[in-house]
């Protein structure tokens, strides 16, 4: 017995008329670490949507003067001349000195000194999207001349929180098309085989098989090593994409085949057939809504590995190739140990990897025990 | 009367829920006395099994006794030691994961499933898990308590108890498991075993074979037996006293003479008086065939057969034959209710998919007379070919959950064979279907609801609208109300008549239940182990059978009068060596 049957259903009239969708957004709500994941994949997406914006300098502008500067501290109040407490958003300036013995460059606070930072301000030009031309940013430095560092900046005084944002774009966005082109390949194979069964299924799933005994470092590692060299950044990106989700449809092509399978013999999609509806609309009407969750549930689940993929092999200088900005290729500046000495500030974008990968997997979850409303005992 | 063992005193379970808290046992009490057997019946969702449950405290989460006492009285069973010192406990008090509760599940109260299958381990011998209830309890070497083990099978009637105890669970039946269930169970002379629906899962006869071992090993060691079931038959069988519960409540107790003769309250009426009416034709459908008898034949089976093609071994080169029904003849008229009965494995399943045709015969012929008299051949047709058939012979399911899609409204359902058939669409097609869901019996409004807003037997209407949408002729019923309550069964029963004097319906109902046969079924055909063994007129059939095996089924079907305990004779049907092994 459920307590499913015994609760009356008229108190909560609503439920009766409530779809799939809605049913799965109810038990997905209760999963309260999925949510958290959710919102941050979302604010991570929002950032890689408008990381131009948000960033507060050009990603690419140099300046040989802050070669590794440190971190600077954000404060929200400033002495102004007379002494008193104003307000106003501003970090402390900071200055090159040489170590006349050692030859060793440090930063030391310009207590004088402060640069003032501007809400909307006029920054640098940029082309949102490549496509429209503006110049304010969420924050910048009031004086253009100035250049202030929360993240630090990298070897060659590059802004580490504008690489870091930009580098959100490609390495988020990696995994949706590599798990878009994952799942167009999952599911029409993981469709046929578990549709058509008997032989066709058997080649199939052998194939798959063979798949995924394959290492798959190497076999990335080869397939990127023979990319050519003077292909643009663009085409690398994509060919890249292509070779992560070469791996990984294998996964989904599995789950879509043993749904296929369990949902053929379902009484209501024989009902179906007795109605006399084609292959065509029991596949399409009948038995894919029932897949449709459990496939958003695996895709979840698989963006983060792409995004893991591409980490490692940009940061093993296989994958995608600066002037492309991600995650693994701003990792790659921490490879040697005298930078983590030097300026342990580079692995900021790590943070990042594990933040979006974390949250990926928390929502992933979350919908995948959401993903069968019509669970025992789930719905009550 | 004898001592009390067990008392439950105004028993409160409680699962909180998102909606507040739901009451699943409110204010029980039940007693459970030596030697005596207490049988707690009621419909689904009554709770019996949480009652059952709360004893040992093993609820299932989030579910927790609220108040009440739970009364073991050790001083009262055979184990007690002499002079019988007053022990008595109150289980309910006890933390449900310590040891003291832990000393008690099994020892002094033990309990038997329903299904045996999930309650064994699949990975250790028969005779190991005995072993190991054995050992949890007592100090004991292994081999005495193998030697333990293999008595008990002995007494469980398991044959070659020594063999058998070396085997695994795959390899036992499910009497059998259940059989192994029950030998654990009393491994440790349990003052009181609570055996939860332990013959729902089983073929009658094998039940029939259950509740003697039960009422065997009870006069041997005395134990308290509290048998909890839906099956008024069985509650006459065995019952010493009757608990009939409903909505959380017990709302009769009492002997069971006085219970099914004197039924004090409105819904123990109700119940025994739909158990009565099911047990005998339907003097509806006997009036219908009074003013219009059936005419002429509209499905034709003729030796039809059906094999199964096992492959294994490597890349599938090996290949056995399973044969599901052999030779099947059968002639259904128009207007007519044809019963198909049979065991689990029996092939009736299979006969009733070949028949319709979702399933190829592999050999045999299935002539259909459509309405204009043409006569085909459907077990010569492919599947674009057979829905012009189907939308004149429909089908019903056993299960109203998933014989629906949880993810269309009741209105799409019902709307979709008349969709495909192009006869009805938009508003035609709505008002279509508003009709079809009032001749079921639903409200309108149903239409735009998702099957899991309705209860099983509203699921089933569902099922039947969508049969009964292309204005069909023939209905295949497979199981169509096992899966329902009993006063739920007849109801449904009652509307399948109603559609037939209204649409001339004719029905190929498939069922294991001979009482829903008897009230629903002109003639009947028994099957067993894929061959139909008796076909003839159901009221002959049941009254006078001629074939063996027919008899042992009637025979073990229990009867729900208490005064014909003991009086029917059971015939057991053992097939000749050959017959057996070959299927």
């Amino acid at each position: 017995m459920t307590v499913q049957d015994v609760v009356p259903t008229a108190s909560v009239p609503d439920a009766e008329h409530a779809s799939q969708w809605r049913l799965m957004w109810w038990a997905f709500r209760r999963h309260r670490l999925a949510m958290i994941g959710g919102t941050v994949v979302l604010i991570f997406y929002l950032i890689a949507l408008f990381c131009e914006f948000l960033s507060p300098f050009s990603p690419n502008s140099t300046s040989a003067r802050d070669v590794f500067h440190p971190p600077q501290m954000l404060r929200l109040f400033y002495k102004d001349e007379n002494g008193d407490r104003a307000f106003g958003l501003n970090v402390q300036a900071m200055t090159q000195k040489r170590d006349p013995f050692t030859l060793q460059t440090t930063f030391v606070p310009d207590p004088d000194r402060r640069i003032f930072i501007a809400f909307m301000g006029r920054g640098e030009p940029y082309k949102l999207w490549g496509l429209i031309p503006l110049e304010r940013r969420l924050f910048t430095a009031a004086n253009p001349k100035e250049r202030f560092f929360l993240l630090g900046a990298d070897r060659l005084g590059r802004d580490m929180l504008s690489r870091i944002l930009y580098g959100t774009r490609i390495s988020m966005t990696i995994g949706l098309v590599g798990v878009a082109l994952s799942l167009i390949l999952g599911v029409s194979l993981g469709g046929i085989s578990g549709y058509l069964g008997g032989k066709v299924d058997a080649i199939i799933q052998r194939f798959v098989e063979l798949i995924l005994a394959l290492p798959t470092i190497p076999i990335w590692l080869g397939l990127s090593a023979s990319l050519p060299q003077d292909w643009s950044p663009l085409t690398r990106y994509f060919a890249i994409t292509a070779i992560l989700s070469l791996v990984g449809w294998t996964e989904l092509a599995r789950v879509v085949r043993g749904r296929f399978l369990a949902l053929r013999t379902e009484d209501f999609v024989i009902a179906a057939r007795l109605d006399g509806a084609s292959r065509r609309r029991v596949i399409l009407r009948h038995m894919a809504p029932s897949m449709a969750s459990h496939i958003i549930a695996s895709v979840t689940l698989a963006i983060p590995l792409m995004i893991i993929a591409e980490t490692s092999l940009s940061f093993l200088g296989l994958g995608l190739q600066p002037p492309l900005i991600s995650w693994g290729v701003l990792l790659r500046e921490a490879q040697n140990v005298q930078t983590i000495s030097q300026a342990p500030w580079l692995f900021a974008p790590g943070a990042g990897v594990v933040l979006a990968v974390l949250a990926l997997n928390f929502l992933g979850d979350g919908i995948r025990d959401a993903a069968d409303p019509y669970a025992q005992g789930q719905s009550a | 009367m004898s001592e009390a063992v067990l008392e439950i005193e105004n028993l409160v379970t409680e699962f909180p829920t998102r909606r507040g808290v739901f009451r699943a046992v409110d204010d029980v009490t039940l007693t459970v006395r030596h030697g005596k057997t207490l049988c707690v019946v009621g419909e689904s969702g009554s709770g019996k099994s949480v009652t059952a449950r709360s004893v040992l405290q093993i609820v299932d989460h989030p579910g927790r006794i609220a108040s009440g006492r739970v009364l073991l009285h050790r001083h009262r069973t055979a184990r007690a030691q002499e002079g019988g010192e007053e022990d008595t406990l109150d289980l309910a008090k006890l933390p449900p994961r310590g040891n003291e509760m832990r000393a008690i599940r099994g020892r002094d109260v033990a309990m038997i499933f329903q299904e045996p299958m999930s309650a064994l381990s699949p990975v250790h011998t028969i005779g190991n898990q005995i072993v190991e209830a054995i050992r949890l309890h007592e100090t004991m070497s292994k081999k005495a308590a193998w030697a333990r083990a293999v008595d008990l099978l002995r007494q469980v009637e398991i044959p070659n108890p020594e063999a058998a105890a070396k085997r695994y669970t795959f390899e036992y039946s499910g009497g059998m498991r259940q059989r192994a269930m029950i030998a654990m169970a009393i491994a440790c002379n349990p003052s009181v075993l609570i055996a939860d629906e332990p013959t729902t899962a089983l073929d009658v006869t094998i039940q029939a074979e259950i509740i003697d071992l039960l009422r065997k090993l009870q006069a041997d060691t005395g134990m308290g037996l509290m048998f909890i079931t839906h099956d008024m038959g069985v509650v006459a069988e065995i019952a010493d006293e009757v608990a009939v519960m409903h909505n959380g409540r017990v709302v009769e107790r009492g002997e069971p003479l006085a219970i099914f003769e004197r039924p004090q309250e409105p819904y123990t009426q109700r119940l025994l008086d739909a158990v009565r009416r099911l047990d005998t034709p339907s003097e509806r459908r006997l009036a219908m065939r009074a003013t219009n008898p059936p005419s002429s034949p509209v499905l034709t089976v003729d030796d039809m057969a059906k094999h199964f093609y096992i492959t294994g071994g490597l890349l599938g080169m090996s290949k056995e034959t399973f044969v599901a029904v052999r030779d099947a003849s059968l002639t259904l008229r128009t207007g007519e209710n044809l019963g198909i009965v049979g065991e689990s494995g029996s092939g009736k399943t299979t006969l009733g998919r070949c028949i319709q045709g979702v399933q190829r015969p592999t050999e045999g012929k299935v002539l259909y007379t459509d309405k204009a008299g043409r006569t085909t051949d459907l077990a010569r047709l492919r599947e674009h070919e057979l829905r012009t058939a189907w939308r004149d012979i429909r089908m019903v399911f056993q299960d109203p959950f998933s014989s629906l899609n949880p993810r269309m409204t009741v209105g799409q359902i019902v709307g979709e064979p008349l969709l495909m058939a192009g006869t009805h669409s938009g508003a035609a097609l709505r008002r279509r279907v508003g009709e079809l869901l009032e001749v079921v019996g639903l409200p309108a409004n149903a239409a735009e609801r998702y099957p899991h807003a309705f209860s099983g037997g509203q699921r089933q209407r569902v099922g039947i609208a969508r049969a009964i949408a292309p204005e069909p002729r023939v209905i295949i019923a497979d199981e169509a109300t096992s899966a329902l309550d009993v006063s739920l069964r007849i109801q449904i029963l009652d509307l399948l008549l109603d559609l037939q004097e209204r649409m001339g319906l004719s029905f190929l109902f498939i069922s294991h239940d001979i009482a829903v046969i008897r009230y629903f079924c002109d003639r009947i055909a028994v099957m067993h182990r894929g061959r139909i063994v008796e076909t003839g007129e159901t009221e002959a059939v049941c009254t006078n059978p001629s074939h063996d095996y027919t008899r042992s089924l009637l025979s073990a079907v229990p009867v729900p009068d208490p005064r014909r305990r003991g009086k029917t004779v059971r015939h057991r049907y053992v097939e000749d060596k050959a017959s057996s092994t070959a299927a």
